[in-house]
């Protein structure tokens, strides 16, 4: 496939060894089938770009010029670089398009097979340019084209006229239909028009700029909006231009404002700078300077309204469990979030983890009712399996967004000591992953109220039964030390 | 549309005018599916340009330019005699989903002056966004200005709905914010930035939306004393530490009803060019924070040459570069070659060795590149990089981008 075979057909007169000229006929447009069927049978036979004559239009006679099927030529064995400019080169206007890409096959072909990163090279470097420049056209129609509603459509359907610069409908429309799937719509173009009816894109004939409505209900007001995000003070007519030449503004209605605003730039900057500064007219709003200080929730009820207002962060939990326990209590208890139990029932530790909890603690002579408990995650977060809901450890994103409710919480509370129960609960009071086993015990939360580090009771429920008496014994040992280290701060 | 809605935009407008973040970058791309209206590119489109040669590419507003805080160089302060107007949800919401369909712009950039509270301004305008995507499906580019005064739990949710989030820095100093921004407090600011910066860096990790196009900034340039040089370690702290995507400098404008504590004139317009030269320094050419202060002149960059260039005129010992050669950090180095002209310099020159005219095909600014690379078949005659008169010949011409 990519060595060329320079064997001259018995049908042509006009072989690859004599020195006629080969003409291609291409129809108008961007006819990249016609172009690559071209491509492959001329480089097949080896044709020389010096003797190919691209054209475009009619073949003149109908004799000797007829286009075999694309069918009959193996493809070319081309770099994917190759097929990728050939693709956006044939949409430009420029009648040597062909030419150009053919000479660039047949270099690749003979030999030079990494040509295209040589962008030095002036065939290269010109193609670039080409293909630039239909990337900014392609650029230009996605950001210029403007709609016009259709008045009265139901559903809503948009109509507009642009005018590009090359060949380039086809390889624009995707764009739009990637944007306005919801909408039906047509682009005219003067070579053709493209449709969409929220589920087909088609393409048609030429359209007329009087084929587009005349006029549409928000263009004042887009127009208003264009005239108002101007700066005056930095009047820049040339970077104006450059980015947005003035071949496009027919088709633009905000650029009927242009003239006016530059007219008035200067004159507009001037009375700025000129004028004193003004004393205000209005009286200082002191008090509600002063009252925009205490925007943050004053109580704990407080908070917890904003709380209970809050959507869960994953979707699913049917509500946000708030926090347990009287204001001053002298130890507060940190899960990690809300269980199947707790999410139904609105309370935080009432499932199997909340009774051992509950259990243990009156074991290690703490009263719960004294206590406050609460959660670092204040929704529940699950994975269905069958009619279970599986509860699922929060992520740590999930922890740092709850982690200020959190804090406020227990601003509120104001307990001596915070009793972290597993690695999300510490977390969350600290920023820090660190492993409960290590740090099991008394610890410094670097915070105004003394800490404590065990485990979650979830993770005794997880154990084998022969683990479990002495790592529940062990939980019971952490609450007394809890309960103790409640007195010694309150004394 | 209505003319009390075309009256508040034109009010509002205005209001939002003078913060320059306008593009629509970063997003991941994302295209409507069935009964979806929107899609983000990537790199963003600007679908007009004003005669200011900004770009249009969001809806850039105000939910409301009331505002109890009294910064002395925004025109919507609360001392300021300013026409007034307040955006409902809903109004912001219409004008969004219209302005879209008819393909004016690529989403919204929402702002806000301060009403009642920061919490209270900042829920108004979180709703906006989650309406336009829950009740409307919409898929466009929303970008919110953050109130950093607000609490940290609705920036939380503020990320949810928005593709960028950007507090401004506004003043790069304590003092100037003291000064000029009474309300405002520097540490607040970074706090929240810091918060912003860290859930977009986790969330990235769990594949979770809050803010994917990043965060970006604002700072004033002229209203306070503060150096070039001084800016531009503050861009490189805020890229290194916070992650931002961009920082955009605002040479201070003349506004109507201006303060008596600003100064009268606007510096030049130059100045906000050469600093976002300095930033494309840092951002894409591999230069530190202490290079770019190497090319300035006591603290300041030359507003007749850019900083690239005035680097290598204090470096000339390391010049000329060989374009066969060298190694990229280099060729980057070398004024009037970018980084696109540098990285296909380096493909081409596995094929061919590169003559001057190879170079010329390369790049558009050959005549500032010349002095300072070696070709195959060049070398600066007479070490030309020696010559005294070398900035005098590559500088521009000497005219402002500036009105006056």
């Amino acid at each position: 496939m990519g060595a060329p075979t320079p064997a001259p057909p018995a049908s042509a007169g006009a072989g690859a060894r004599s020195g006629a000229l080969e003409a291609i006929y291409l129809t108008p447009g961007a006819d990249i089938d016609g172009f690559r069927g071209a491509a492959r049978r001329l480089a097949g036979r080896g044709v020389p770009p010096e003797r190919v004559l691209w054209s475009i239009g009619e073949a003149p006679g109908l004799f000797g010029t007829e286009r075999p099927a694309p069918a009959d030529d193996a493809p070319l064995n081309l770099p994917r670089g190759v097929a990728a400019i050939v693709a956006r080169v044939v949409l430009h206007r420029d009648p040597e398009r062909y030419a150009l890409l053919y000479d660039l096959i047949w270099r690749v072909l003979r030999g030079e097979r990494r040509l295209l990163e040589v962008s030095s090279d002036p065939l290269v470097h010109r193609l670039e340019r080409m293909a630039k420049a239909i990337a900014r056209d392609l650029h230009k129609m996605h950001a210029f084209l403007r709609f016009r509603r259709v008045e009265g459509s139901d559903p809503e359907r948009f109509v507009a006229w642009f005018e590009p610069d090359h060949h380039i409908l086809g390889a624009a429309a995707p764009f739009f239909v990637g944007r306005f799937r919801s909408l039906h719509w047509t682009i005219l173009t003067p070579e053709a028009s493209a449709s969409w009816d929220g589920d087909t894109l088609t393409f048609g004939p030429p359209g007329r700029r009087e084929d587009a409505p005349a006029q549409d209900g928000f263009e004042a007001g887009w127009r208003d909006y264009y005239e108002s995000t101007f700066n005056p003070a930095r009047t820049n007519l040339a970077a104006m231009r450059a980015e947005m030449p003035k071949k496009y503004w027919r088709n633009m209605p905000e650029t009927a404002a242009i003239p006016g605003l530059v007219r008035q730039a200067a004159a507009r900057t001037g009375a700025m700078i000129e004028r004193e500064p003004q004393m205000p007219v209005k009286r200082n709003p002191a008090r509600a300077v002063a009252a925009m200080a205490d925007q943050a929730p004053d109580s704990l009820e407080a908070l917890n309204a904003i709380i209970r207002r809050s959507e869960p962060l994953v979707p699913g939990a049917t509500q946000a469990v708030l926090g347990e326990g009287p204001v001053g209590a002298s130890i507060a208890f940190v899960g990690e979030q809300p269980g199947d139990q707790e999410d139904r029932q609105g309370r935080p530790f009432v499932g199997p983890a909340g009774q051992l909890l509950s259990r243990a603690m009156e074991e290690a002579g703490l009263v719960r009712a004294d206590a406050y408990l609460t959660n670092a995650v204040k929704h529940f977060k699950f994975e269905e399996r069958g009619k279970r809901r599986i509860h699922q450890k929060p992520t740590a994103g999930e922890v740092s967004h709850y982690r200020w409710w959190l804090d406020r919480e227990l601003d509120f509370v104001a307990p001596r000591l915070v009793v972290a129960l597993g690695a999300t609960a510490v977390l969350a009071l600290t920023g820090k992953q660190i492993p409960i086993t290590r740090a099991r015990g008394p610890a410094d939360f670097e915070k105004p109220y003394a800490g404590f580090i065990t485990v979650h009771p979830s993770y005794l429920l997880r154990l084998p039964d022969e683990a479990k008496a002495q790592a529940y014994a062990d939980f019971v040992a952490d609450l007394r030390r809890v309960h103790e280290l409640g007195h010694s701060l309150a004394a | 549309m209505d003319e009390m809605l075309a009256k508040k935009l034109r009010i509002l407008a205005d209001a939002a005018k003078y913060d320059a973040s306008c593009s629509s970058s970063g997003a991941p791309k994302r295209s409507a599916a069935k009964g979806e209206l929107g899609s983000t590119t990537g790199a963003g489109i600007c679908h007009a340009y004003t005669p200011d040669g900004r770009c249009i590419s969001l809806l850039k507003i105000l939910l409301t330019n009331y505002c109890l805080f009294d910064c002395a160089y925004c025109v919507n302060r609360r001392s300021s005699n300013v026409q007034r107007a307040k955006f409902s949800v809903e109004e912001v919401v219409t004008l969004t989903m219209e302005f879209y369909k008819r393909n004016y712009i690529e989403g919204l950039f929402l702002s806000s002056g301060i009403i009642k509270s920061p919490d209270h301004t900042m829920e108004l305008l979180t709703r906006v966004a989650k309406s336009l995507r829950r009740d409307h499906g919409f898929r466009g580019y929303i970008h919110l200005k953050s109130i950093p005064e607000a609490s940290p739990w609705l920036i939380e949710e503020a990320g949810l709905y928005a593709d960028r989030l950007s507090i401004n820095v506004e003043l790069p100093t304590e003092a100037s914010l003291e000064r000029l921004a009474p309300e405002k407090d520097g540490a607040v600011i970074q706090h929240a930035i810091a918060q912003i910066g860290e859930r977009i860096t986790q969330a990235k990790a769990e594949k979770r939306r809050f803010s994917p196009a990043g965060q970006s900034t604002q700072v004033i340039v002229g209203a306070d004393a503060t150096t070039d040089e001084a800016l531009i370690r503050k861009s490189a702290l805020l890229y290194g530490s916070y992650n931002l995507k961009r920082v955009y400098y605002s040479a201070f404008s003349p506004i109507p009803d201006g303060s008596s504590i600003l100064p009268l004139k606007s510096p030049p317009l130059q100045r906000e060019h050469r600093l976002y030269q300095g930033d494309w320094l840092l951002r894409y050419y591999a230069f530190t924070p202490d290079d770019v202060a190497d090319a300035t002149e006591d603290g300041m960059l030359s507003l007749d040459i850019d900083p690239k260039l005035a680097w290598a005129l204090k470096h000339r010992a390391r010049f000329p570069v060989d374009v066969n050669r060298a190694d990229r950090e280099m060729l980057l180095r070398v004024p009037g070659l970018g980084a696109r002209a540098v990285d296909k310099i380096i493909r081409a020159r596995r094929h061919t060795r590169l003559r001057l005219d190879d170079v010329a095909r390369l790049t558009s600014a050959l005549k500032r590149a010349r002095p300072f690379l070696i070709a195959a078949d060049y070398h600066p005659a007479g070490g030309l990089t020696d010559r005294l008169d070398l900035r005098a010949r590559l500088a521009d011409p000497p005219q402002q981008l500036s009105l006056f």
